[in-house]
């Protein structure tokens, strides 16, 4: 007979409360309580406090020297008043934008390319992963000397071919897409490390009866290779984005926020509010609105793409 | 059909050769720029081989500014070690937990693990600051390990999944024997994951050593800096000595291109058999 009893229902209780009985299940508990007690201690000080705090402090107005003031919702209401503010939105999705397809499609083509059955590609492929692995600061002051007006390589190779020097970081059209391009460069190597791995796990005799029936390359990437990445490729969508809403270090490095307002993103004017200014309760509001920015995408992207992803064959 | 083949094979490695070349070319313009004398910096066309050598850069950058890169490397050392170990032990503590023990709430805490990573870590950046502020530990290394001790959601969601592949049968024998628990996940987990435990301890170690922005944040005095923000600060002070910057540059790269190396195989190998191939 079916239980009534609605919270029983839930999967989660049913196990739990059933097999609470009994010394076996008690020690259970005890083991598996302790075993986590540091990763849950962790999470709930580190994590889950730090996020309802900060929901809190973005109704404050608090500079760290003098007592937290309540100021409501008017962080957030000067929030839209102000300029920079929207520049810094603006730039972000303008960044998730430059970044998150090209990133995705050229990691997609370096995997495709890097899983060809060819002597050496274990060389290749370490090649490809050490952008990924030297550390961003490094890499981006390569970038910079790279993007340099007057004596960087690109425009010194540029000048050879007969075009103008560029000014790459200090014009204010230029600058975003050119961090965004170094990103692009810098952090291919790690989609295409998972969506390598997705790849080698697909079964090889698909191919083969494909290619029994005559299929061209190109049908056998869409019609098995493409489906079957589909939960790869979700997972790296979603971790992308997320990723890209919160770019900062790179920012920082280049072009601290410049030419003018042209690459404030939300974590750069959100760092600047909190360290440079003072500004906590204004700068909490700005996470807040980040948060809620993010978690939105992700719950749309959830409902659009999450169900179509092919988990089986 | 062998011609096709041949042209089809050289087609590839062509392809290949050009998108690592890509990927490499911009790493041997920062090695021959570190080795540069100051003329040759600004000459076009532009210097690939310098005329001499200036290995000179390289200890010069060593110094530069009263910055000291052997304490800075000992300091990133310090915050880096401990974090590494400490996420492997607790995560995969409590990876094993939620990987074969039962216990009540065991599904609902997990899911609740594995949707903070979808927190955006700048949300919990201000009030942790401010925690850290209350405590005193501004300008020292504790806000940069304390929190990496606990272990990380992500971890041990790898973990986990590694977990879920070591047969059943094993653990219910030992158990018969009268082994605990905490011995079945030291003697038998730990050593049976070594792949996944090799590819998440480079991952932490790298993530810890390439970190700039905590560091920025919570470290001030110049004897506390790590390599990072030695680099961002040496930056400032020497904006066009870029032989100098590259120097510097190259030598905080080496440690992780050569721990790259040495644990290169463990990579595909961890993370395909850990289940982010999804």
């Amino acid at each position: 007979m079916r239980n009534l009893n609605p919270l029983i229902n839930i999967p989660i209780f049913m196990n739990s409360w059933s097999k609470l009985m009994g010394r076996k299940r008690v020690r259970d508990n005890i083991v598996g309580y302790s075993f986590i007690f540091p990763a849950l201690f962790g999470f709930l000080t580190f994590i889950l406090l730090p996020v309802v705090a900060s929901f809190v402090i973005g109704f404050l107005k608090w500079d760290l020297l003098t007592a937290p003031e309540w100021a409501g919702i008017d962080n957030y209401i000067n929030l839209f008043k102000d300029e920079v503010f929207l520049i810094s939105f603006k730039n972000t999705v303008l960044w998730v934008v430059y970044y998150v397809p090209a990133s995705i499609a050229l990691s997609l083509i370096l995997a495709l390319a890097m899983n060809l059955p060819l002597r050496g590609i274990a060389f290749f492929r370490a090649l490809i992963y050490i952008p990924v692995i030297s550390p961003l600061l490094a890499v981006a002051l390569l970038f910079v000397w790279l993007y340099n007006g007057d004596f960087g390589l690109i425009n010194l190779m540029l000048s050879k071919i007969g075009i103008a020097p560029v000014e790459w970081l200090t014009d204010e059209q230029l600058a975003l897409p050119s961090i965004a391009l170094m990103a692009i460069w810098k952090n291919a190597g790690w989609n295409m490390l998972i969506f390598l791995a997705a790849l080698q796990g697909i079964p090889q005799h698909l191919y083969e009866s494909a290619e029994l029936d005559g299929a061209t390359n190109w049908r056998r990437f869409w019609n098995i290779t493409f489906p079957l990445l589909s939960p790869a490729t979700f997972f790296i969508v979603v971790i992308s984005i997320i990723g890209a809403f919160q770019v900062f270090g790179e920012i920082y490095i280049m072009t601290s926020g410049g030419p003018g307002y042209s690459t404030h993103t939300l974590s750069y004017y959100l760092w600047s509010s909190a360290f440079q200014y003072n500004k906590m309760g204004y700068a909490g509001a700005i996470s807040m609105i980040m948060f809620l920015l993010i978690l939105i995408v992700t719950l749309i992207q959830n409902r659009i793409f999450g169900r179509r992803v092919q988990y089986d064959l | 059909m062998l011609f096709q083949k041949r042209f089809g094979k050289s087609l590839a490695y062509i392809a290949l050769s050009v998108m690592s070349a890509t990927c490499i070319v911009p790493f041997i313009w920062m090695l021959s720029t570190s080795l540069k004398s100051q003329k040759e910096l600004f000459k076009f066309p532009p210097v690939w081989i310098p005329e001499t050598f200036q290995w000179h850069n390289y200890s010069d950058a060593w110094h530069a500014g009263g910055l000291n890169f052997s304490l800075m490397f000992y300091n990133t050392m310090i915050i880096a070690i401990p974090v590494t170990v400490f996420t492997i032990l607790c995560s995969s503590l409590a990876a094993y937990a939620f990987a074969r023990v039962e216990f009540i709430g065991r599904d609902f805490i997990f899911t609740m693990l594995l949707a903070s990573i979808m927190v955006p870590p700048v949300v919990s950046l201000i009030p942790q600051f401010i925690m850290f502020r209350e405590f005193g530990w501004l300008d020292s290394f504790k806000p940069l390990i304390v929190p990496g001790l606990f272990g990380n959601a992500f971890a041990i969601f790898l973990l986990r999944q590694f977990f879920h592949t070591i047969p059943k049968e094993l653990e219910d024998a030992a158990m018969m024997d009268g082994c605990t628990r905490f011995r079945i996940w030291l003697q038998m987990f730990l050593p049976l994951s070594k792949p996944a435990i090799a590819t998440l301890s480079i991952f932490t170690f790298q993530f810890i050593y390439n970190d700039f922005i905590g560091p920025l944040i919570y470290i001030n005095s110049m004897d506390k800096f790590t390599v990072q923000l030695g680099l961002a600060s040496f930056r400032g002070t020497y904006l066009t000595r870029y032989d100098l910057l590259m120097a510097a540059s190259v030598f905080t790269i080496m440690p992780v291109i050569i721990l790259f190396l040495f644990a290169q195989r463990y990579f595909v190998q961890g993370i395909t058999t850990s289940g982010l191939k999804g």
